[in-house]
C-alpha cells in the first residue's frame, strides 16, 4: 500500500510540463488536454535524441501529438491510446519500458542491488558482532591472569 | 610553426609519460630513491609538456589559423574572441587535450604538494597517473590529432556549432573535467595501495581532500551544464536524463559515495576494502562517461565524434584499465585488513546506509543509460529508458536517504542513539512541515504530495542545522560561550552542514517548480497581454537585427504587476549564418528565486508570433542549492586536518619558538 501511494506520488511530482505544443495544438477540455500531456510526456519523439513529443519542434512529434488527441476525444482510456501508439510505431516509443521479461533485468537492478547490498550489510554487522563477543579469556589466559593477579 | 611545436610537445609528453609509468615502480620495487624522484621530476615535465601543446591549439585557434584541420572545422575568423578560446575544446579532439591537460595538472599536483608522502606510495602513485596519460595521449595522438593540416588552407572556417557559442562552454567543461579527471588521483592511489598491499588510516587522509577537490568541481560542472541547458535550449527543462548527462552523474553518485566511505575510513579505520573499491568504481564511471560521450555510441547533442575508431581505442583503454584495476584488487584485496568495528546504528552504520543508497542509484542510472544499447545488441529489440523511469527509480531510491541526511551527523562513532537523535531531530521535523505548509498555502495549492517535498527539504536544512545548535550549546549557555564553541568546531562539521543544507535547498527547488510551474502557450500580436505567477507580459513587437555572425529576430515584453511596469524582457531565436542553424535565446526575468521564462515560437500567418511563458517558482532554489554543496566542499577542504602538509609544517615553525614556562 505505501508502495502504491509512493509511486503514484512520485508519479505526480515527475510529470513534469514542458513543451513544444503549438496553441493551435491545445484541446478546449483542460481535463482532455492536461491528459494529452501526461501522455505526451511518456511518449518518444521517434527522429530526435531523447525527446519526448512534448518537448519536441519535429514534425513526427507534432503528428503524434495530434495523433494522441485526436484519440482522447474519441473517447480511449490512456492505457488504449498508449496500446495504439505502439502498436504502430513499437516500443520504442515509450520512454517508460514496460515490466517484461526483457526488461526483468532493467527493473530488477535496483531492487537486487539493494537487497544484496543490505544482506551483505547484515552478514558483516553479525559477524562483527561475533568478533566483539567472543573476547571471553580461554582458560590458558585465564589461569595466566589468575596467576598475574595473585601476586 | 607554433603547432608544429605544440604537436611535438604532446609527443615529448607521451615519452614522458611512458618513462613516469615504469621507472617509479621500478624505485618503489628495489628502494631506490633515484629512480622514485624521477616521478616527481616527470610528472611536472609533462605537465608543463601538455600545457605548450595547449597553448599552441590556443594560438590556432585565436589568431584563427585555418590551415589547421580543426581550427577549420570549429572556428569561424568572425566569432567573439571568448568563444575563439572556448571553442579550442568545444569539439572532440581540443576536449580531450583539455582531459589531458587537466590530469597531468593533477599529477604535477601530486608531484608538488605529496612532499610528506610516503616515498614509494607517491612513485607508485605517480606512475598510475602516468599510465593513464599514456593512454590517452596515444589516443590524442593516433585517433583524435588536432594539430593535423589542411594542405591547402581554406579562407573561413565552418564556425563554432551555434548551441556552443555561449559563455557556459567557457566554464562548463573545464568544471567537469577537473572533477572527473580529479578522481584519477583517488584512483591511482587506489590502485598504488593495492600495489603496495597497505593502506591506513593516513591513506585515508591523503585521499579525502582529493575526492572533495573533484567532487566539487563535478558538482559544479554538472549543476552549471544544467543551468546552460535551462537557459540555452529554449524549452526550460534543466534535466532531462540524457545519457550525457547520465554519464557526468553516475561518478559523481559514486564519487559522492566515495566522500562518506572515505570520512569512515579516515576516522575509524573501517570499510578500508570498500573504499578502495569504490575509488576504482568511482574514475572507471568517468572513464566510462569519456567512453560514451566520445565515442558517440550514444547519439546525442553532445556527442561530436562518430568515428568508431576511436571507440574502439577507448573501449581498449577502458577495459585495460576497469579490468586491470579490478583484477589487482581481486589479487590483493584480502591482503588488507579490515579493521574498526561498529554497531550497525552509529555515524558509521548510517555512512554504510549512505552508501548502499548511492552505489544503488548510481548502478541504476548506469543501467538505465546502458540497457537499450545493451538489449539491442543482444536481442536486437529496439526499447527506451528515458525521463520517467529515471524519475521512479532514482526518486524512490532518494527518499530514504534523505530522510536519513540529519541522522547521520547526531549519531556518535561506534555505537549510536537512534532514538535520542529522532527525539533532537523533533523541531526539525516541526519547522520542515510548518514551512511546506507555508509555501504550499502561499502557491495557493496544488498536488499534495509537494508539500511533503518541500516539508522534507526544509527538515534537511533545519536538521542540518540542529547539529550545530546542539554543538554550540545554544540556550544552555550564553551566546558568547556558545560562539566559542561554534568557532572551535573543525570546519568539516560546518562543510557537513553546508553540503546537506545545500541538498535540502535543491529538493525543494525541484519540488517547488515540478508541482507550482504554470505555462502559456498563446499566440501573441503587438499588444497583447498574458498573465503568468502573478506578473502581466504586453508583448510589444518584433526586431530584426544582426550580430557578428548570426541574424536575430527579437520580441519585446513589458512585465507589469497590478498594472505597474516593472521590467522589460527580450527573447530571440537567432540563425548563425555559417550553418544556417536557428537556436532561441530565451528571455528570462528573475523575481527572486523564481523567474519568468519567454521564449519565442513561430510566427503565424496573421502577423501574430507563438509565444511560450513559464513561471518557474523558486527554481533557483536548484542551483543556490548546489552553491551549498559546492561551498560545504571548499569548506571541508580547508579543514586544517585536510590542509596537506598542515602538520608537517607547523612542526617545523613552532619547534624554534620556544613557549616560556608558565
Amino acid at each position: 500500500m505505501i508502495r502504491r501511494l509512493l509511486f503514484v506520488a512520485f508519479m505526480l511530482l515527475s510529470a513534469s510540463p514542458v513543451f513544444a505544443v503549438n496553441p493551435d495544438e491545445v484541446l478546449d477540455d483542460p481535463a482532455l488536454e492536461a491528459r494529452a500531456r501526461a501522455l505526451s510526456a511518456q511518449l518518444r519523439c521517434m527522429v530526435c535524441q531523447n525527446q519526448s513529443i512534448d518537448d519536441s519542434n519535429a514534425e513526427l512529434a507534432k503528428d503524434l501529438r495530434l495523433l494522441v488527441r485526436e484519440r482522447i476525444t474519441d473517447g480511449d482510456s490512456d492505457e488504449a491510446v498508449i496500446a495504439y501508439v505502439v502498436s504502430r510505431y513499437g516500443e520504442f516509443v515509450l520512454l517508460n519500458p514496460r515490466f517484461e521479461t526483457k526488461t526483468l533485468l532493467l527493473w530488477g537492478t535496483p531492487v537486487v542491488l539493494l537487497l544484496a547490498g543490505a544482506a551483505a550489510m547484515l552478514v558483516s554487522a553479525r559477524r562483527r558482532a561475533g568478533k566483539t563477543t567472543g573476547t571471553a579469556l580461554s582458560t590458558e589466559e585465564q589461569a595466566r591472569l589468575d596467576a598475574v593477579l595473585k601476586d | 610553426m607554433i603547432i608544429e611545436l605544440g604537436h611535438y610537445a604532446l609527443v615529448l609528453a607521451l615519452a614522458v609519460s611512458l618513462l613516469q609509468a615504469v621507472l617509479p615502480i621500478v624505485g618503489a620495487v628495489r628502494n631506490d630513491r633515484a629512480l622514485m624522484e624521477i616521478g616527481t621530476v616527470a610528472a611536472k615535465a609533462s605537465f608543463l609538456l601538455v600545457a605548450m601543446s595547449f597553448a599552441a591549439l590556443t594560438y590556432a585557434h585565436v589568431t584563427s589559423d585555418f590551415s589547421v584541420r580543426n581550427v577549420w572545422e570549429n572556428s569561424h575568423s568572425q566569432i567573439p574572441l571568448i568563444y575563439k578560446f572556448s571553442g579550442v575544446w568545444g569539439n572532440h579532439e581540443g576536449s580531450m587535450l583539455l582531459w589531458m591537460l587537466i590530469l597531468t595538472f593533477f599529477s604535477a599536483l601530486v608531484a608538488v604538494f605529496g612532499d610528506n608522502l610516503p616515498e614509494s606510495l607517491k612513485a607508485n602513485v605517480l606512475a598510475v597517473q602516468a599510465w593513464i596519460a599514456a593512454a590517452f595521449s596515444l589516443f590524442i595522438l593516433l585517433t583524435s590529432n588536432p594539430f593535423n593540416r589542411l594542405l591547402d588552407a581554406p579562407g573561413e572556417g565552418q564556425d563554432l556549432n551555434p548551441v556552443l557559442q555561449d559563455v557556459g562552454l567557457a566554464i562548463h567543461p573545464p568544471l567537469l573535467y577537473l572533477g572527473y579527471v580529479g578522481f584519477s588521483v583517488c584512483f591511482s592511489f587506489a590502485v598504488a595501495a593495492l600495489i603496495e598491499g597497505r593502506i591506513d588510516a593516513a591513506w585515508a587522509r591523503w585521499v579525502r581532500p582529493w575526492t572533495l577537490a573533484a567532487w566539487t568541481c563535478l558538482t559544479a560542472g554538472i549543476a552549471m551544464g544544467s543551468y546552460w541547458a535551462y537557459y540555452e535550449l529554449g524549452w526550460g527543462g534543466w534535466w532531462f536524463w540524457d545519457p550525457v548527462e547520465n554519464a557526468s552523474f553516475i561518478p559523481w553518485l559514486a564519487g559522492t559515495a566515495l566522500l562518506h566511505s572515505a570520512l569512515v575510513m579516515e576516522k575509524r579505520e573501517a570499510l578500508k576494502i570498500w573504499t578502495v573499491l569504490l575509488a576504482i568504481m568511482t574514475f572507471s564511471m568517468s572513464l566510462l562517461g569519456t567512453f560514451l560521450v566520445r565515442s558517440g555510441v550514444l547519439t546525442s547533442v553532445h556527442a561530436f565524434a562518430t568515428d568508431p575508431t576511436r571507440g574502439v581505442f577507448i573501449l581498449m583503454i577502458l577495459i585495460l584499465f576497469i579490468g586491470g584495476a579490478l583484477s589487482l584488487f581481486a589479487f590483493r584485496a584480502a591482503h588488507l585488513k579490515a579493521g574498526g568495528l561498529f554497531a550497525p546504528i552509529s555515524r558509521e552504520g548510517a555512512l554504510v546506509f549512505n552508501n548502499l543508497i548511492l552505489t544503488t542509484a548510481a548502478a541504476t542510472v548506469l543501467t538505465g543509460t546502458l540497457y537499450p544499447l545493451a538489449l539491442e545488441a543482444v536481442t536486437g529489440a529496439k526499447i527506451s529508458v528515458g525521463p520517467p523511469f529515471f524519475n521512479m527509480t532514482f526518486g524512490l531510491l532518494m527518499l530514504p536517504l534523505l530522510l536519513a541526511v540529519p541522522f547521520g551527523p547526531l549519531l556518535a562513532w561506534k555505537r549510536g542513539d537512534l532514538l535520542g537523535a529522532g527525539q533532537r531531530l523533533f523541531a526539525a521535523v516541526a519547522i520542515g512541515l510548518v514551512a511546506g505548509s507555508a509555501i504550499y498555502y502561499a502557491q495557493n495549492g496544488g498536488p499534495i504530495m509537494a508539500l511533503f517535498g518541500i516539508a522534507l527539504g526544509a527538515y534537511m536544512i533545519a536538521g542540518s542545522l540542529t547539529e550545530l545548535f546542539l554543538r554550540s550549546g545554544l540556550g544552555k549557555v550564553t551566546g558568547a560561550v556558545a560562539l566559542r564553541r561554534l568557532s572551535g568546531l573543525p570546519r568539516s562539521v560546518f562543510g557537513t552542514a553546508l553540503a546537506h543544507i545545500g541538498l535540502g535547498v535543491t529538493l525543494i527547488g525541484i519540488v517547488a517548480v515540478t508541482a507550482f510551474e504554470t505555462e502559456h502557450i498563446v499566440e501573441m500580436k503587438p499588444g497583447m497581454t498574458t498573465d503568468a505567477g502573478g506578473y502581466t507580459l504586453r508583448f510589444d513587437g518584433l526586431r530584426n537585427s544582426n550580430g557578428p555572425n548570426y541574424s536575430e529576430q527579437s520580441g519585446h515584453f513589458v512585465i507589469s504587476r497590478a498594472g505597474v511596469n516593472i521590467d522589460e524582457v527580450w527573447s530571440s531565436k537567432r540563425l548563425y549564418t555559417a550553418r544556417q542553424m536557428p537556436t532561441t535565446e530565451a528571455g528570462i526575468r528573475t523575481f527572486g528565486v523564481s523567474q519568468l521564462y519567454v521564449s519565442l515560437g513561430d510566427g503565424m500567418a496573421d502577423g501574430g508570433v507563438v509565444v511560450r511563458i513559464w513561471w518557474k517558482p523558486m527554481i533557483l532554489c536548484i542551483w543556490g542549492g548546489v552553491l551549498f554543496m559546492m561551498a560545504g566542499g571548499a569548506v571541508s577542504l580547508s579543514d586544517r586536518r585536510l590542509r596537506i602538509g598542515a602538520p608537517a609544517r607547523a612542526k617545523k615553525q613552532t619547534k624554534p619558538v620556544l613557549e616560556p614556562a608558565q
